[in-house]
């Protein structure tokens, strides 16, 4: 069944974090694939990353980190996610986070993590073909 | 044989050897792509002859280490007198922690110390601040009072270890926390050395770790550098940095660019204070990046330096040579390291700091093969130590300066970039200047566009990053990571707690009070920063009185 | 959705975005608690300034105990059908207040599409409770004109220097504005651009019995705000007293029309699509056999049975 409208994507940085460079490459990319992209800035909160997703009624939610804090904000963001009903939305993350972390990551709900290295059209596709469908 | 037909004997030879011996290599060999280029889309030439330098003046473009335009070196003798400093930048956990880890690569042979804050420092919060969960301690030491300064520069004797801190929006408490340590020591403010990164235009449209608006933040940065070359002259009070500029980024013509337009908009401010140039200059610094095209990277320092000469000697009439010393730390290129077949990345690390001693740098930091995956290990550090010290005494390469003078790519190449570099800095000029320019999201654009064309080339393997794109293997050998133990962030905050219970509260009221008012005032911060920093004033505390006033800064977003 | 839930308010929002089929009888059924929000329109190019203002009116707003729904309106590009959202960023610290609802929609590139859109979005917003409800846009090209018709009080926004006040004329905005703000007023050039400004509106002031204002502000300090949003107060009583409800009977007459215009098209169109007959009609028009007027006349002819009124 053909989609109704636009994916919509928010990119977000959360925790104090200020490496940018590939949160906004991702998100041109999404954008040059035809895709709605939300990206709220650096220094986002999970409470503000979980009322924006809401408001914004994402399809998809992008987290990206690279300071190392994901393993205190990740679980605060999907519990919030979970809290507010956007049980239905997908949550990809990318940065520099540990294999050995990836299935406590993978358990609370985000469906993929992205490593440095990743070609952007590996994401790209991933959030096309994983992106829910709205009816 | 006069000059000239040499000149024209060798292009005569040269189409020759095109039209007759080239031609049969090319049609059995085909060159492996249609067009090479650098980094900065400089058309990268099959042969560089005679012809590409023939508009070389040596004693005008070139002249001798130690005299204007200093393109071959700031000093006479270069690193056969003394090589540049190892300068490692390090920082995790506590406090303590990080007092270990200096000793211990001052044991191993580093000469200089480089401090790494961890976030919420970095951005001037407490570690009990509802931003700072999750990141105490996490990519650099922790420090939220004069307190943990003491403890991480503890038995380090800072009239004898200079040390590096990569600090911006809080610089000016960190460097009162720095200068209240001295004075405890003993050691007179005048022979305390090291440099404060300081360097604020650069967070607003690279590195972006800004906490408030552009203008109040180029003030503190002249606060620091105005109080430096009064109180503290052997501190280098701004590092003026491309480093992040590159990371973020841009290529080696705009970290070029950009830094010298960052380091002419400093002078400027600083003159409009009523300093004489020379009185300041000599103890400005500046601090790049070492990427991978080894050539490039060679050329760019060289035309770093004989730029910054030319500006400070044309633009700003400076009279002492000094203030045109270019004078550099490097760090060799975090983004170009991967998390794939990490030990791959010593290689690129040893390329790095090649390009960084031949382009004759003062301080060098190797970065660690781990980095794309966590915080040194110690292992790593070591390794990364000595690199540097393998380049220095075993490779030769620093037994004679400015090595690759005179080669005909060499030349061509730093011509080329100073050339180019001069039209970004009109460009800019002809905006209204730098602060206009990030208004505008002018540096932005530049930065994301480079990025984005890198990020499309790496994946369409129009460039080829091994492990990443190519030679990929299936297994990962596991190495060890750094892992930051979480009980650090419960410990910090009860540090800090005990810290605000202990302390005379009345007092770091009163100074806290006095330091808004002088806020609000034209005049200069340090003096009341390093009073509130003595009374125990947390960080926190500090830059909360100063966020009150100037409110935070929000980025331009720019993809 | 009309106590207020905001997942609803969200979901409610895309499904007319998308024009999904509930979106008509969502319409419908929240239409008769609209009409209680106070619909402001933000314009002015990028650069002037715009989000961080916004971000200091509803600020002004929420200190005055309003609830305040914002739309922020990015074009979608004409090449890859995408967007990029990033208005939001500015006001990002006020996204957990709970008085507070912001959407970023994208102009998705329909003729005449987004200024619907932007419409019913505000319907929703208004029907969900809140006070006011600010539409910001970027203030060049027409489209942008017919998004910011959906305000009652519409503020236009210069930043001194930018050279844009040409653009502000070519698009029609100079004559649809009813505040005209010049932003970044401790630049240099701000006092000559508010003269400027005063010089091209005095003649349109004239025969308008509401008087344009041009104001200065300072929106990285807030400075000029609460007086931006005393006049816009000014600005909604005198709309109260004045033909308000005159122009809004003759806004309610045009959207119908618009309404029949658009749904009367569509079903036609359906019914030759299924005929099978569309082709044989665009044929005609391109061998230049039959003009559309022609042909639309037969159809409504053939469909209503009788002669359609001569233009």
């Amino acid at each position: 069944m053909e989609r109704k409208g636009k994916i919509r994507v928010l990119i977000a940085k959360p925790g104090l974090d200020s490496h940018d460079r590939g949160a906004k490459i991702v998100a041109r990319s999404l954008r040059d694939a035809g895709m709605e992209v939300i990206y709220t800035g650096l220094r986002q909160t999970p409470e503000q990353i979980a009322e924006t997703a809401l408001q914004e009624d994402v399809d998809v939610i992008g987290l990206s980190i690279l300071s190392g804090a994901h393993k205190a904000l990740f679980p605060r963001i999907m519990e919030l996610v979970k809290k507010k009903g956007l049980t239905d939305v997908m949550v990809f993350a990318g940065g520099i986070i540990p294999k050995e972390d990836i299935p406590e990551m993978k358990k609370l709900g985000i469906s993929q993590i992205f490593g440095p290295g990743t070609p952007t059209e590996t994401i790209v596709r991933f959030v096309f073909d994983n992106a829910p469908e709205r009816t | 044989m006069s000059d000239k037909k040499k000149l024209t004997d060798t292009q005569r030879e040269k189409e020759r050897w095109e039209k007759t011996t080239l031609p049969k290599w090319i049609h059995n060999h085909p060159e492996r792509r249609s067009n090479f280029h650098t980094t900065s889309e400089i058309p990268i030439k099959r042969l560089y002859t005679p012809e590409d330098m023939q508009n070389l003046d040596y004693l005008k473009d070139l002249s001798f280490p130690g005299e204007f335009p200093f393109t071959r070196g700031l000093h006479a003798t270069m690193y056969r007198g003394r090589l540049w400093t190892m300068r490692m930048f390090s920082g995790y956990g506590t406090a303590d922690q990080t007092n270990q880890r200096f000793k211990y690569l001052l044991d191993e042979g580093e000469t200089g110390l480089s401090i790494a804050f961890d976030y919420p420092t970095i951005m001037g919060y407490d570690p009990d601040h509802p931003l700072a969960t999750g990141e105490v301690g996490i990519c650099g030491v922790a420090v939220s009072s004069l307190k943990d300064m003491e403890v991480l520069l503890d038995q380090i004797p800072l009239d004898k270890v200079t040390t590096s801190m990569t600090i911006n929006g809080p610089a000016a408490m960190l460097l009162a926390m720095y200068v209240a340590v001295g004075d405890k020591q003993g050691i007179p403010r005048e022979r305390i050395g090291g440099t404060t990164q300081n360097d604020m235009l650069k967070e607003f449209f690279a590195q972006k770790l800004c906490i408030f608006p552009p203008k109040p933040s180029l003030k503190l940065v002249t606060d620091i550098i105005e109080y430096c070359t009064r109180h503290l002259p052997r501190w280098n009070p701004v590092s003026i940095s491309g480093y992040h500029i590159r990371e973020a980024g841009a290529n080696a013509l705009q970290e070029l660019a950009f830094t010298l337009y960052d380091g002419i908009t400093y002078v400027e401010s600083i003159l409009e204070r009523g300093l004489k140039v020379d009185d300041f200059a000599p103890r400005l610094s500046f601090f790049f990046a070492s990427h991978n095209n080894l050539f490039e990277e060679v050329a760019k320092f060289r035309a770093a330096r004989r730029l910054w000469a030319k500006i400070m000697k044309e633009r700003f009439h400076a009279k002492n040579p000094r203030s045109m010393w270019m004078r550099m730390h490097v760090q060799t290129s975090g983004c170009t390291l991967t998390a794939k077949q990490p030990l791959n990345n010593i290689t690129r690390t040893t390329i790095e700091a090649l390009a960084a001693v031949i382009g004759g740098t003062q301080s060098l930091h190797t970065n660690s093969f781990d980095e794309a995956l966590c915080l040194p290990t110690e292992e790593a550090v070591r390794v990364a130590l000595r690199t540097q010290q393998i380049i220095a005494h075993e490779s030769g390469a620093p037994d004679t300066i400015d090595p690759l003078a005179g080669s005909y790519y060499i030349e061509a190449l730093t011509d080329e970039l100073e050339e180019r570099a001069m039209d970004y800095i009109q460009r800019i000029d002809a905006m209204g200047g730098a602060l206009v320019a990030i208004e505008k999201g002018f540096f932005q654009k530049e930065i994301a566009d480079s990025s984005y064309k890198y990020q499309i080339e790496t994946d369409r393997k129009k460039r080829i990053v091994v492990g990443v794109n190519e030679y990929t293997t299936g297994e990962e050998i596991p190495i060890s990571i750094l892992r930051i133990d979480p009980k650090v962030e419960e410990e910090q905050v009860a540090r800090v707690e005990k810290l605000r219970r202990e302390r005379d509260n009345r007092k770091v009221e009163e100074v806290l009070k006095k330091l808004h008012y002088a806020a609000e005032r034209d005049t200069n911060l340090m003096p009341v920063i390093i009073e509130a920093v003595k009374d125990y004033a947390t960080l926190g505390e500090i830059c909360g009185v100063l966020r009150k006033i100037h409110g935070e800064y929000k980025e331009l977003i720019v993809i | 959705m009309l106590a207020g839930d905001r997942r609803k308010t969200a979901r409610a929002i895309t499904i007319i975005e998308n024009k999904l089929t509930e979106a008509q009888r969502l319409i419908g059924s929240i239409f008769p608690h609209t009409g209680k929000a106070f619909i402001i329109g933000i314009t002015g190019p990028g650069g002037s300034g715009k989000s961080t203002l916004i971000e200091k009116i509803i600020r002004e707003y929420r200190q005055r105990g309003k609830t305040v729904g914002v739309i922020a309106v990015d074009p979608t590009s004409p090449f890859t059908g995408g967007a990029f959202l990033g208005d939001r960023i500015r006001m990002q610290d006020l996204s957990t207040d709970q008085g507070v609802f912001i959407r970023s929609m994208a102009t998705r590139n329909y003729p005449g599409g987004i200024a619907r859109a932007t419409k019913d979005a505000v319907k929703i917003l208004d029907a969900s409770g809140k006070d006011i409800v600010i539409v910001e846009t970027v203030g060049a090209g027409q489209s942008e004109v017919d998004i910011i018709k959906v305000a009652q009080t519409i503020v236009v926004l210069f930043a001194p220097g930018l050279g844009d006040e040409i653009q502000a004329i070519k698009a029609g905005i100079m004559e649809i504005g009813d505040i005209f703000v010049v932003n970044k007023a401790d630049r240099e050039n701000a006092d000559k651009a508010t003269m400027d400004i005063q010089a091209m509106l005095q003649l349109n002031n004239k025969e308008k019995k509401w008087k344009s204002p041009v104001l200065k502000t300072i929106a990285l300090t807030g400075e000029g705000v609460p007086e931006l949003i005393d006049e816009i107060e000014k600005h909604k009583f005198f709309l109260e007293k004045e033909i308000e409800r005159k122009r809004s009977r003759e806004k309610a007459e045009a959207e119908l029309v618009e309404a029949i215009r658009e749904k009367v098209a569509s079903s036609i169109i359906v019914e030759l699509k299924r005929e099978g007959t569309l082709e044989e009609f665009l044929q005609k028009i391109l061998e230049k056999k039959m003009d559309p007027d022609s042909i639309a006349e037969k159809l409504l002819h053939k469909k209503f049975g009788k002669p359609v009124q001569k233009r």
